[in-house]
């Protein structure tokens, strides 16, 4: 077959619904794509665990403690389920980690705000998850097989983080005066960065085009942003909240909430790398690395010595 | 009054699991390897776990709430041995801590079994399998550190200097612990200490670590803390304390 015949075939094979595994013939650029995404999507998991992460020490009930624990652990869980995805593309985990690292690789810009109070964990959970949900959701229709499961399964987890998420936002919107404030100016600080999960304008976004095309995505970045407000607003403004967008408005001709412009000038300004924590997120992994490096050499020098005779 | 005693004892064994806990919680995305972001993530949820299971048999003897006792206490109130409160170190005294306590724990829940005390067999019993599990991870670790590279079993002796005295803690009785004995409540402490010395020489022998000789004077009042619970603490109780308690979070 060639090169011609075996790119259509591969198409034909997708536009069947059919899923593509690890052996399977597949043009170089998909591959490229899916690694790109799926390590993205690992780092995503790796130093998200970070800003919640920040907050176990101060969880205020033993539940509350236990559940964080649990939610930045399962973080760590999707991060190695997603390095494993990953890896069934030929990638290498000292290869992506050395990419994240050294600034190469991206992650979701979302975690390079900093959470600053304790209700920043229930609007996390419940936004960010929730946003991620919408994203990984998508994904799990996804034509890569081992991708698509590994979706199935997180998804499964990031909807109890987000429901919560939820139980914490609402208990603290109907609260006592400062819980009240507190989640107000949690959701004053996230909503945006949450709304930029979901990347730049379809107009803006240059691989979109052909990951839908190979069935990697079926939403673009506007349809799901969309189906995110509209999901979410209603929720949090029947909580009392208030959603720092003047411009939001629920449009009926459309069935639409439909929100103010994003602030593009800061969404590229913290993909860049220069958004308030990313020097810290950054610093956190490499110290993590680091400190780590005698531990991953006696296990080599241990496995060597012990494991590798007989 | 035995009741007051079990209330005690059942305290202490509480605050170490808890605040073990809370120490190794702050490894979570700080680990050496991803791999252990999840699994020393997980011993600490089952110190957490195991904790709240003894200070819900805390409350059934004393009325007192688990979430009044570990966010509306003073340093002086608490009684875990300063081996847990420790600062969390490097990965090796992380570690050794840890396995050192393991053993503890298994010495002792392998005759808490058997307690005359049903609520203690039932959460001993409960608790048994996932301390099993423990030990086995933190031998493995122990292991291949003090086996590994020169550096490795460098940072794993100095650990294991510092932390040995600490241990012996464990196995300090408390007031009226003896009424306890008698009634075949909780083992005697100077058997478990025997049993306790049996597991972790030989297995930090075969480690390649050395027992440290001289041992420094062992804290003996559980009501005594070194200035890093105070720390501890301050962390820990800082939202909680923003409002009264019963306040819901
Ligand atoms: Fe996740
Ligand atoms: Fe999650
Ligand atoms: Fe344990």
């Amino acid at each position: 077959m060639s090169e011609q015949e075996k790119l259509q075939e591969f198409e034909a094979r997708i536009a069947r619904g059919e899923k593509i595994e690890p052996g399977d013939w597949m043009p170089e650029e998909y591959r490229k794509q899916l690694i790109r995404m799926i390590s993205q999507h690992a780092h995503s998991e790796i130093v998200g665990m970070l800003p919640e992460g920040a907050w176990i020490t101060r969880a205020p009930t033993l539940r509350r403690k236990i559940t964080l624990l649990a939610k930045v652990q399962d973080e760590g869980g999707h991060g190695q389920y997603l390095y494993h995805a990953a890896e069934t593309l030929g990638a290498t985990r000292a290869e992506m980690i050395d990419a994240l690292l050294t600034g190469k690789a991206k992650y979701a810009s979302v975690f390079n705000y900093p959470s600053l109070t304790w209700a920043d964990m229930g609007m996390i959970g419940w936004l960010v998850d929730g946003a991620a949900i919408m994203n990984q959701t998508m994904l799990a229709h996804c034509s890569y097989g081992p991708y698509s499961r590994a979706m199935v399964r997180i998804c499964t987890e990031e909807t109890f983080h987000k429901k919560q998420g939820m139980e914490q936002v609402i208990k603290y919107a109907r609260g006592t005066p400062p819980q009240k404030a507190m989640v107000q100016d949690a959701l004053n600080r996230w909503w945006w960065p949450v709304l930029m999960m979901f990347g730049p304008h379809d107009s803006n976004s240059p691989n979109s085009a052909q990951l839908i095309r190979w069935g990697v995505k079926t939403k673009t970045n506007d349809e799901l942003r969309q189906e995110f407000i509209n999901k979410t607003a209603p929720d949090l403004q029947l909580l009392g909240l208030k959603i720092p967008d003047p411009a939001l408005h629920y449009d009926e001709a459309s069935d639409n909430w439909i929100s103010g412009e994003i602030d593009w000038d800061e969404f590229w300004r913290v993909v860049k790398g220069d958004g308030p924590c990313n020097k810290e997120r950054l610093a956190a992994r490499r110290d993590a690395h680091e400190n780590g490096a005698w531990v991953r050499e006696a296990l080599n020098a241990y496995a060597e010595r012990f494991e590798g005779e007989g | 009054m035995p009741n007051n005693s079990l209330a005690n004892k059942i305290l202490s064994v509480a605050d170490d699991s808890f605040i073990l806990g809370h120490r190794n919680s702050e490894w979570a995305g700080h680990a050496p390897i991803l791999e252990e972001d999840i699994a020393f993530a997980n011993i600490a949820l089952d110190e957490l776990g195991h904790a709240q299971l003894w200070y819900e048999l805390y409350q059934e003897l004393t009325g007192a709430e688990p979430d009044r006792v570990i966010f509306f206490r003073s340093a002086a109130e608490w009684r875990n041995t300063q081996l847990v409160e420790l600062p969390k170190g490097d990965w090796a005294f992380s570690m050794t801590r840890q396995f050192l306590f393991d053993v503890y724990e298994n010495v002792s829940l392998e005759r808490l079994v058997h307690s005359t005390n049903p609520r203690v067999q039932e959460i001993a019993t409960k608790i048994r399998t996932e301390e099993i599990y423990h030990l086995r991870h933190t031998s493995n670790w122990v292991k291949r550190l003090g086996l590994g590279t020169d550096e490795s079993h460098a940072r794993m002796q100095r650990a294991l200097d510092e932390l040995w005295t600490y241990a012996l803690q464990l196995f300090v009785p408390l007031e009226n612990e003896r009424e306890l004995i008698a009634e075949n409540v909780v083992p005697d402490l100077g058997i478990l200490r025997d049993a306790w010395q049996e597991k972790t020489v030989t297995h930090l022998s075969a480690s390649g670590l050395q027992i440290p000789e001289n041992i420094d004077s062992v804290p003996n009042l559980r009501a005594e803390h070194t200035e890093h619970l105070a720390e501890l603490l301050q962390d820990l109780q800082q939202v909680a304390r923003s409002e009264k308690f019963g306040v819901e979070w």
